[in-house]
């Protein structure tokens, strides 16, 4: 193969057999892939959770990954986040002409580790190679499927009040790590992406725990999005304890440096979860021994206080709103 | 600094026992005005709003440097932006600044502009030798803090031969708008939360004019909570005791004459000059323009740009908002037609201005 991606590799020719053949079902192939028909014959019953997600991210390479797989663990994640087993993945590649071959190996790849971690199958995908200019290097969508193993399903409308609520580990590593790469900025200390796949812990936690009342992955827009996000749909207030939301030093150095606030950096290997007041110590005890829930801790509490508000209760003992993130966050001019 | 050493300035212990020492020595209100965006900010985010004795009135001023740029300098960039040849580059809090026409570089970059958020004044330069047969335009908005940094990126770009980039100079200055404010007889403050960064560059002493001229307190102030509550508690004392001072609080960043190579640096490269303030007007001596041994960097020279008053947007209230007139909800529009998601003045777009941390952090 070229030692570039060629748009003769998005032809449908011999140059996409190749490239098919060559690089993703040497990464990503198995029984059902392998077979290369038009659509992938599942035997699915019941209820399931299915899932779609594109990933665009910039750079594509990160300190601790690379969009190859990021976006299995993108995906996997919120079929987990519903109580569900996933199952099955499928992949398209939308590449830029000119993608060097071995960018999109590493890319291909890493994408093969996660889906091998994560104990799920890869059962169709799509290749397309477009112009220079018309893609950023490379983007990937995922679209996952699972079966539910909890009823009802966790769901971001069933937050009650009195329920605790938990955080899986630190937050806005990923964040910051992806923003610092892009930038070429150089942090004192290192700072990695936690992306990872959960739905091991997950499983465990729901088969353990099906009183779970909500799961969530505070991606884009971090954890004080996902927290309004849920408090708006089950009308609750979350009142959280600013001492003990787990945030790294180095990230927090980083964010201070950038004028940029961790509670809406994105995370990509954590997960919320909230639950009555009863089981919170146990789901702790779970998270704490899986090393994805190491850092498991309580952060807050559903109340009825201010209905669909996130309300800080700060280190010094007063209150705050926590709302919503407008937009994207900037760097501040001073 | 370290992590750990600054916890030692969020000591709820601490707080709690100056907190309530002002809750039982404040006999009347005290009007003070935290001049600097970043301790809004911080006084929201730390919780202390919904702490401080309600007689305690906190007023924003006029340190947010987005706040203050004139709708004329705003227009003035927006123009610049989209046209061929030209890369806008800027610090990430103008992007979605309005401009007439509900214009801003947001939309212009949508529209096909190229706009690029830096980090640093000195990403400018990289970005203009990346891009040789284009001219790089840095929006140069903010006070004595920014101006020295990008002072001596006009002077590496000199020395590196680097003839394609410019500045668009809006840079202003704060000890002259406190002296505008306390000349206003509108207004009434008790006494200054005086800003660290901007203190770290120009020292104490341009604000002595504060206790001298006006009979007022002012008291440069780190960003943790126990400095800002140590500070006003100082200037509650002085009230008390009928005196006024002004003082530096926050030694372990700033001393007493400033950074006087940053100042040099400053003012080989720029000069003093009237400015334009949003809200406010002019204000002599307010301003800071490229000396004409510099003017190859002059974007407003090159591009004949003139900035000019204009009546202030219908019903906005950001100018007296920034002088401490009015708070963030007596806005007509805060909340309503103007929010976070669609500004209608510099206060409620910048996250550093006063109705965008009253929209964001307050709870009632």
């Amino acid at each position: 193969m070229s030692d570039k991606v060629l748009l003769d590799y998005g032809s449908g020719g011999r140059a996409s057999q190749r490239l098919i053949s060559e690089l993703f079902l040497k990464y990503l192939g198995n029984d059902e892939l392998n077979r290369l028909n038009d659509a992938a014959e599942l035997s699915v019953s019941g209820r399931v959770a299915m899932s779609t997600d594109s990933f665009t991210v910039d750079p594509i390479f990160f300190p601790g990954g690379n969009i190859g797989s990021l976006a299995v663990h993108g995906t996997v994640n919120d079929v987990a986040m519903m109580g569900a087993i996933p199952r099955y993945i499928t992949c398209a590649y939308i590449i830029e002409e000119g993608l060097p071959m071995d960018d999109l190996e590493r890319i291909v790849s890493a994408m093969g580790e996660a889906v091998k971690t994560a104990g799920v199958t890869v059962v169709s995908g799509d290749t397309k190679v477009v112009p220079k200019g018309a893609v950023d290097k490379i983007f990937i969508n995922t679209t996952g499927i699972g079966d539910i193993i909890v009823d009802p399903a966790p769901s971001g409308d069933a937050a009650r009040s009195g329920d605790a609520v938990l955080i899986s580990g630190t937050i806005g590593d990923h964040g910051l790590t992806v923003l610092g790469t892009r930038e070429g900025l150089d942090f004192e200390a290192k700072v990695e992406s936690d992306s990872a796949a959960l739905n091991h812990l997950l499983v465990k936690l729901v088969r353990e725990l099906p009183e779970v009342h909500v799961l969530r992955d505070p991606t884009r827009g971090g954890l004080a999005t996902t927290l309004n996000e849920i408090t708006t749909s089950s009308n609750v207030c979350c009142e959280l304890d600013e001492n003990s939301i787990p945030v790294k030093p180095e990230v927090k150095g980083g964010c201070s440096i950038l004028g940029l606030d961790p509670l809406y950096l994105a995370n990509e290997g954590k997960f919320l979860c909230v639950l009555p007041e009863a089981h919170a110590e146990k789901a702790l005890e779970i998270m704490r021994a899986d090393p994805l829930g190491k850092d498991a801790c309580r952060i807050g509490t559903m109340t009825d206080a201010n209905p669909g508000k996130v309300v800080m209760l700060t280190q010094l003992g007063g209150k705050r709103l926590l709302g919503m993130l407008e937009g994207e966050q900037l760097p501040r001019i001073c | 600094m370290s992590l750990e050493f600054l916890q030692k300035f969020r000591d709820p212990d601490m707080c709690r026992k100056i907190l309530d020492k002002m809750e039982s020595e404040l006999d009347r209100d005290l009007r003070f005005m935290e001049v600097c965006g970043t301790h809004t900010v911080a006084i929201f985010q730390s919780g202390l709003r919904s702490l401080l004795p309600e007689r305690i009135v906190h007023l924003s001023g006029p340190g947010c440097p987005v706040c203050v740029t004139h709708e004329s300098e705003v227009n003035a960039f927006l123009d610049l932006a989209g046209r061929a040849g030209i890369i806008m580059a800027t610090f990430g809090d103008l992007m979605r600044v309005p401009g007439d026409g509900g214009r801003n570089l947001k939309k212009a970059t949508a529209d096909g502009a190229r706009v690029k958020v830096v980090y640093s004044p000195f990403d400018t330069l990289k970005l203009a030798k990346e891009n040789p047969g284009d001219l790089v335009i840095f929006i140069g908005v903010g006070f004595e803090t920014t101006a020295p940094t990008i002072a001596a990126t006009m002077k590496m770009a000199r020395e590196q031969g680097v003839d394609n980039l410019r500045i668009l100079c809006f840079h202003k200055t704060v000890p002259p708008a406190l002296d505008a404010l306390l000349s206003d007889e509108a207004i009434n403050i008790d006494g200054f939360i005086l800003p660290g960064h901007v203190s770290a560059i120009i020292g104490v002493k341009p604000y002595d004019f504060i206790a001298e001229k006006y009979s007022k307190s002012a008291v440069v102030t780190g960003f943790e909570p126990l400095d800002i509550l140590q500070s006003l508690m100082q200037m509650i004392d002085w009230r008390k005791k009928g005196e006024a001072h002004v003082v530096n609080n926050y030694t372990r960043i700033v001393g007493a004459n400033g950074n006087q190579k940053a100042l040099e640096i400053m003012y080989e490269v720029f000069e003093p000059a009237d400015a334009l303030w949003r809200g406010i007007g002019l204000i002599p001596g307010s301003g800071l323009e490229i000396r004409p041994e510099w003017e190859q960097f002059d974007a407003k020279k090159e591009f004949g740009i003139v900035i000019k008053d204009c009546p202030p947007l219908k019903g906005c209230k950001c100018g007296d908002i920034l002088k401490g007139i009015k708070q963030p909800n007596e806005c007509p529009l805060f909340g309503k037609a103007c929010t976070p998601a669609n500004p209608v003045g510099p206060c409620m777009v910048s996250t550093e201005g006063s109705c965008a941390a009253y929209y964001k952090y307050k709870l009632d």
